[in-house]
């Protein structure tokens, strides 16, 4: 059951303007920072927000002039929403008692779901006696309980903890795969994008600015804040011969001739920049001298914020640091490698 | 401390007062306890209709958006503040065998609310509604209202999502609700007297018999503030911790 949406949404000052397609069987994850208007969608297409513009149209049928309950779309909310009063069993029947299925069947079919995910021995508890990762397998248990032509996760996995996130994520993974209808799934996080989705959607104020598997994505970021999510230094300029020119005038030196010219992403991994006390002599063709901004701690390494004719993040270790005496306000002379720096077309 | 003496010493004074020796007696006396009978129904009957009409207005409150949505619940607050024998008085226009209502309702059913147990359940209702409505919207707007959104997404109508989701949810909100609506149906005065009269038996409630009792005989009248009084104290009581503690 295919996907087909355009959701125009107009509130207080913001648009969403976006269009989604996902095929039966394929999760999508819609990726974007905070305000970027995922809940937003996720909101507009199981129908608790009404579309400015646009329609949903899921196989074939329109979906957005019905009302939620009509739809049969399952939603996981970011914390779940389970019934306080009622227990993983009732909660998890719920669905099933509203599409008229007599209780008692509803309560196996329930019984079922909740083996299915691994909570066969908790169906007489409350919410609030679940751990946090129970919750989550319930709330999944719940939208799936309703039999639904699509499946929406908002956030699934960040009310975990980072343990319970890992086992979590890997369940989750195993039950996306079951289901045979779409899955949209929303996340600030790239890892759980990622690992869940076979296609990921930027949106970024509201408007995709980039869809694609994880591998184009991770190795052609198209924005900034891909580019940070991705750990890639990202520049666009204009491409002639080897030479890529920014719009401040600084020039960028790839190996070989750039595939295009014109319009042209650049883009090169922190890890590839080097800092030196002093101006380095030797081989690397783009050397420039930079300010240390900022010091962050990323993995094993640090990151370095540095400012200068261009802004670039480098990762060093921390016995590097230490011996260049890396502080905020500190001047260096970074450099990269040609062959390091990767150009596309924009 | 002044004003706790103020508060405590007419309460005390009535214990001290009270004719404890002829206590049992006289509270079995068929007087009183037709009043008390007659008071306990009409509270209760009171409280069922303010629950039937007045849950639902609070939903509409707490949930719809409309124009005039503040206006309407300041019209709802209206009774609480008016003087009771104005709400009597302005039910007596409607509902009275002249009134607006009260007309078509003689003509074309032969029922008439006035000086009827049925007119004291009108007027209590009318009193104490305001209770029950501002408690349930109270506990309407604490519930979070996603919960009711989750049950949409489940395939639940609204109806049903109010029935089995929202309403377990606000149950405690709705039960304090409705005893503060008794407890406001019970001792009500000025609207009964006015519109359904002072009948023994028919329309004379506890406070009506208090007043009534006070011309005669005041030993009578002190008992049968103690029954009230102790009335209060209990739903004082078992309130304790959802409002005194607040």
């Amino acid at each position: 059951m295919s996907l087909l949406a355009h959701l125009v949404v107009r509130r207080d000052g913001f648009l969403l303007d976006v269009e989604l397609t996902a095929e039966p069987g394929e999760v999508v994850a819609l990726l974007g920072p905070n305000g970027a208007g995922k809940t937003t969608s996720l909101r507009a297409l199981a129908g608790l927000l009404r579309l400015d513009d646009g329609q949903i149209e899921l196989d074939g049928v329109r979906l957005d002039p019905l009302a939620p309950e009509q739809r049969r779309i399952g939603v996981v909310f970011q914390d779940y929403l389970l019934f306080p009063h009622l227990s993983a069993l009732d909660n998890v029947a719920f669905g099933p008692r509203c599409r008229g299925v007599p209780r008692t069947e509803a309560r196996q079919q329930a019984q079922g779901w909740l083996a299915r995910v691994g909570l066969a021995d908790h169906v007489r508890k409350k919410p609030r006696q679940l751990s946090g990762g129970q919750a989550q397998r319930v709330a999944l248990a719940r939208a799936l309980a309703g039999e639904p032509r699509m499946l929406l996760l908002d956030e699934p996995l960040a009310a975990l903890d980072a343990r319970t996130r890992l086992d979590t994520r890997a369940q989750l993974r195993g039950h996306l795969a079951a289901f045979p209808g779409a899955t949209v799934l929303v996340t600030h996080d790239p890892l759980d994008a990622l690992m869940l989705a076979d296609r990921l959607v930027i949106i970024e104020d509201g408007r995709v600015v980039q869809t694609g598997d994880a591998a184009t994505i991770t190795a052609q970021p198209r924005t900034d804040y891909v580019a940070r999510l991705v750990g890639l230094n990202l520049y666009r300029g204009q491409a002639s011969g080897s030479r890529v020119r920014l719009p401040d005038g600084f020039e960028l030196v790839t190996a070989g001739a750039s595939p295009e010219a014109g319009e042209v992403f650049v883009a090169f991994p922190p890890s590839a920049v080097a800092l030196y006390p002093a101006r380095p002599d030797g081989s690397p063709r783009n050397t420039w001298p930079a300010t240390v901004s900022m010091v962050s701690r990323q993995g094993d390494a640090l990151r370095i914020e540095l400012t200068g004719p261009v802004p670039v993040a480098a990762d060093i270790t921390p016995a590097a640091a230490v011996h260049l005496g890396l502080e905020p306000g500190r001047e260096l002379w970074a450099t990269v490698k040609a062959t390091e720096v990767r150009a596309y077309r924009a | 401390m002044l004003g706790l003496a103020f508060l405590i010493l007419p309460l005390a004074g009535l214990l001290i007062r009270a004719p404890w020796s002829t206590l049992p007696e006289r509270l079995t006396e068929p007087g009183i306890l037709a009043a008390l009978r007659l008071s306990l129904l009409t509270a209760s009957l009171a409280t069922v209709v303010c629950l039937i009409l007045g849950v639902p207005l609070a939903w509409v409150l707490a949930r719809a958006e409309f124009p005039g949505r503040r206006l309407v619940r300041a019209l709802v607050t209206v009774p609480l503040v008016l003087p009771p024998v104005v709400g009597g008085v302005a039910l007596l226009l409607v509902f009275g065998r002249r009134g607006l209502v009260g007309e078509w309702l003689d003509q074309t059913f032969g029922v008439s609310l006035p000086f009827t147990t049925a007119g004291v359940v009108v007027a209590e209702a009318f009193v104490a509604m305001p209770f029950l409505v501002i408690a349930v919207e109270g506990a309407l707007r604490g519930a979070d209202s996603r919960y009711e959104e989750a049950a949409a997404t489940l395939g639940a109508t609204r109806w049903t999502a109010f029935r089995r989701v929202t309403l377990p949810l606000i149950a405690p909100g709705v039960a304090a609700g409705a005893v503060l609506c008794w407890a406001r149906a019970l001792g009500e005065f000025g609207a009964t007297i006015t519109f359904a009269g002072n009948f023994p038996g028919r329309t004379q409630t506890m406070p009506l018999a208090v007043y009534l009792a006070l011309e005669q005989d005041v030993d009578a009248a002190i008992v049968l503030s103690l029954v009230l009084l102790a009335v209060s104290v209990g739903i004082l009581a078992a309130l304790r911790d959802k409002w005194v503690a607040a």
